[in-house]
């Protein structure tokens, strides 16, 4: 069927009831509401279109199916354990790493949440070496010591994936502040998830940021929860871009959905913080098709609501729009999944084949500088 | 040599390695403007302006991970608390994220930064001001922890921890701010982290005491002589990496061991040493470790029982009497 149809199997699959749990508020918009400002939309992401050559257009496709099909890889990899611990999965959220990090220059840097596979591939990681680190493998993006959650890889500039709700927002707000100072015009992608806005260090960092005028771009991708806490139990005033005002922060809401709309907020905010060296908080809506994490059954939400926003499947609606508009043959579109297909099996098959790290990595960089007269 | 305040000291370290790299800046509350709550960072900001001496709202987790997050690309942030007791609001990002950054990056980011301030008991402000806090930090490996006593000490460390590439907590005890002592004037004066000091040789007893229970202990040290006991006293300097040969080497001398801190007892660093001892050299000991710590109870304000908390000239005469089987 669809590109989408594993996603959806295994999320409906999660989902052991329709009726509405009593904890669960029912989300903003109802579905015939959300149906037509859906066609305005992808009225918009049609004419868009047009503006990027079609190489552009084929590379975000292709990004956003390798992270699909790599996170349904990963998926299959844990039921098996090959993969062990937490594992959070990008599948439904594509639209915001891809659209995003392809406004950026190779010299940007991109940090982000423990949700963090799709942002590595689209920053340049290789698929393999961030397989190879879920599995644990010494040819892992961090030696086989972050795991899913801590990914990292200095070449492409990709500061990692942060294990603790915000704690990756002051980070990010950091680098930005070494851009500046190095009198670089560098920018920063600064991800988190909208349960994150509730912590101190999201407002501290925007504060900071304004304040000292640091080029960073703050990016809560807000799929609406936290685990299994909706947007609506959680936060007093849902509409998260709009907190930016009480830091004097330029901000954007933006459809997750939309990889292009996400692409040009983007490059908006990039040239705020390259050529006024300010900030920019973007709220970009999307949402997540599977759990939380692997081990999440997900009882929270209806497999309506699921379904729902299934329609509005980033890559499927993207996929719809190039061919409609003439971008995108059904030869050349079986073209990227047959290389997709082809580099997330490479990917398995390099993970599997990659040596455990050695043990003398239990104790290898705890620190930068040799220790003296000492055997800690 | 010149003789000067730990302050000064301070002070002087920071000016030098300011000038020798231009990627180490200062941050932190009230650092530039007002010259630093207890103006270590006085004249700062005159010479090196605002973009390298930055006062910071009072945003503990945010100025600490902001300071990470510019150690991980480059720059060689010193973060200063206006006193340890408000890094606790920093912890997350000084345990979380600085000390394990290097690690589970498989090595790729290295974050070299210093978080000073003062910290250890000081003058009748109760219990959330007056506080000892190294063993909280010093749990965790991929941090360093410093604890100078001696102005030489100060100057010496501070300037290894900016130059270190792992993040250094680096501890200066609140009290202590105007001791004096002789800083040797050459021009790129430094000590390495790790190395212990014997701050008075001695062959019947040991003290080993870092920070405040440094001068307390050499006090002590002199009493005790005139009662013919000779004791040496061991300041370890740098709480992780410990250096544990030194302490050892000196046990081994003396088979006697009183261990003094101004923290609490409970899980501290004395704890630490005293383990460390009974490991390594419990065949030479003719006597239990002694620790004599800060009480097990918070600090109080009166002036009576904050003397009672903290051990005192008298209190380690005694200790080191109970470990030589005198009284
Ligand atoms: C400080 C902290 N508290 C709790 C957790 C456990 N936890 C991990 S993810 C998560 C939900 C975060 O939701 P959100 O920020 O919206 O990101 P999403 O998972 O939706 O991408 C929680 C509670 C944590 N990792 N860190
Ligand atoms: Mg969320």
């Amino acid at each position: 069927m669809t590109e989408d149809s594993t996603a959806a199997a295994t999320a409906t699959t999660a989902i052991e009831t329709e009726e509405q749990d009593t904890t669960t508020t029912p989300l903003a918009a109802a579905p015939s509401e959300l149906r037509i400002e859906h066609e305005q939309r992808q009225q918009k992401q049609r004419e868009e279109i047009h503006a990027l050559n079609k190489e552009t257009l084929h590379h975000l496709l292709y990004q956003m199916v390798l992270i699909r099909r790599f996170e349904e890889k990963a998926a299959e990899a844990y039921t098996l354990g090959k993969i062990g611990g937490f594992c959070h999965l990008y599948i439904g959220q594509e639209a915001v790493a891809v659209g995003s990090i392809s406004a950026l220059r190779p010299d940007d840097y991109v940090i982000t949440s423990y949700r963090d596979h799709g942002h590595a591939i689209a920053k340049g990681i290789p698929a393999d070496e961030v397989m190879a680190e879920l599995y644990g493998r010494a040819g892992g993006c961090s030696a086989g010591k972050g795991g899913s959650m801590h990914l990292f890889d200095r070449d492409v500039n990709y500061l990692g994936g942060h294990g603790i709700v915000g704690g990756q927002i002051p980070l990010g707000t950091g680098v930005a502040f070494a851009s500046k100072y190095q009198g670089t015009d560098r920018a920063t992608l600064c991800y988190f998830g909208e349960a994150a806005v509730n912590q101190g260090a999201f407002h501290e960092s925007l504060n900071m940021a304004q304040l000292w005028k640091l080029p960073c771009v703050y990016i809560c991708e807000n799929n609406q929860y936290g685990m299994g806490t909706s947007l609506q139990r959680a936060m007093s005033l849902q509409n998260v871009s709009e907190k930016a005002c009480a830091y004097d922060v330029a901000s954007e809401f933006v459809d997750g959905m939309d990889v292009l709309a996400v692409r040009a907020a983007t490059e908006r905010a990039v040239a705020r913080a390259r050529q006024e060296s300010l900030p920019t908080l973007l709220e970009i809506r999307t949402y997540r098709f599977m759990g939380h994490s692997m081990s999440d059954p997900g009882n929270y939400r209806t497999r309506s609501e699921i379904e729902k926003f299934q329609e509005r499947d980033p890559i499927k609606l993207f996929r719809e729009n190039l061919k409609t508009q003439n971008m995108l043959t059904d030869e050349e579109n079986a073209s990227i999944e047959a290389r997709v297909k082809d580099e997330v099996e490479r990917s398995a098959q390099f993970a599997d084949s990659s040596p455990e790290p050695a043990p003398e990595e239990l104790f290898a960089h705890v620190y930068a500088n040799p220790i003296v007269n000492s055997e800690q | 040599m010149a003789v000067i305040t730990i302050r000064e000291a301070l002070n002087q370290a920071m000016r030098e390695e300011m000038r020798r790299d231009e990627n180490v800046f200062l941050m932190g509350e009230e650092v530039a403007a007002y010259q630093g709550a207890y103006k270590v960072s006085k004249g700062l900001l005159e010479e090196f302006g605002e973009k390298r001496v930055i006062d910071s709202p009072i945003t503990e987790l945010g100025f600490a991970g902001l300071g990470v997050g510019a150690a991980m690309v480059g720059l060689r942030p010193v973060i200063e608390f206006m006193t340890f007791n408000f890094s606790i609001l920093a912890t997350d990002q000084i345990i979380n994220s600085a000390a394990k950054m290097l690690y589970m990056s498989g090595g790729q980011y290295k974050v070299p930064i210093v978080f000073r301030g003062p910290g250890g008991s000081a003058y009748q402000v109760s219990s959330q001001h007056s506080q000892a806090l190294e063993s909280w930090f010093a749990h965790f490996p991929g941090v360093k922890v410093v604890m100078p006593a001696t102005a030489a000490d100060a100057k010496g460390l501070l300037k290894s921890a900016i130059r270190d590439d792992d993040p250094v907590i680096f501890i200066e005890q609140e009290r202590m701010y105007g001791s004096k002592g002789e800083v040797p004037d050459e021009a790129d004066f430094t000590i390495p982290l790790g190395v212990a000091d014997v701050k008075r040789e001695g062959t019947d007893a040991t003290i080993v005491a870092r920070s405040l229970m440094v001068p307390i202990a050499l006090k002590a040290a002199e009493e005790l002589e005139q009662q013919g006991i000779s004791c040496e006293v061991v300041d370890p300097r740098t709480i992780r990496p410990l250096d544990i040969e030194t302490i050892i080497n000196s046990v081994k001398k003396t088979n006697r061991v009183v261990i003094a801190e101004e923290s609490h007892p409970f899980c501290g660093v004395g704890a630490e040493i005293s383990a460390q001892i009974m490991e390594r050299a419990f065949d030479y000991l003719d006597a239990p470790v002694k620790r004599l710590s800060g009480v097990d109870a918070p600090m109080p304000y009166a002036r009576n029982l904050e003397k009672l908390a903290l051990p005192d000239v008298a209190r380690m005469v005694a200790a080191v009497r109970e470990v030589s089987y005198l009284d």
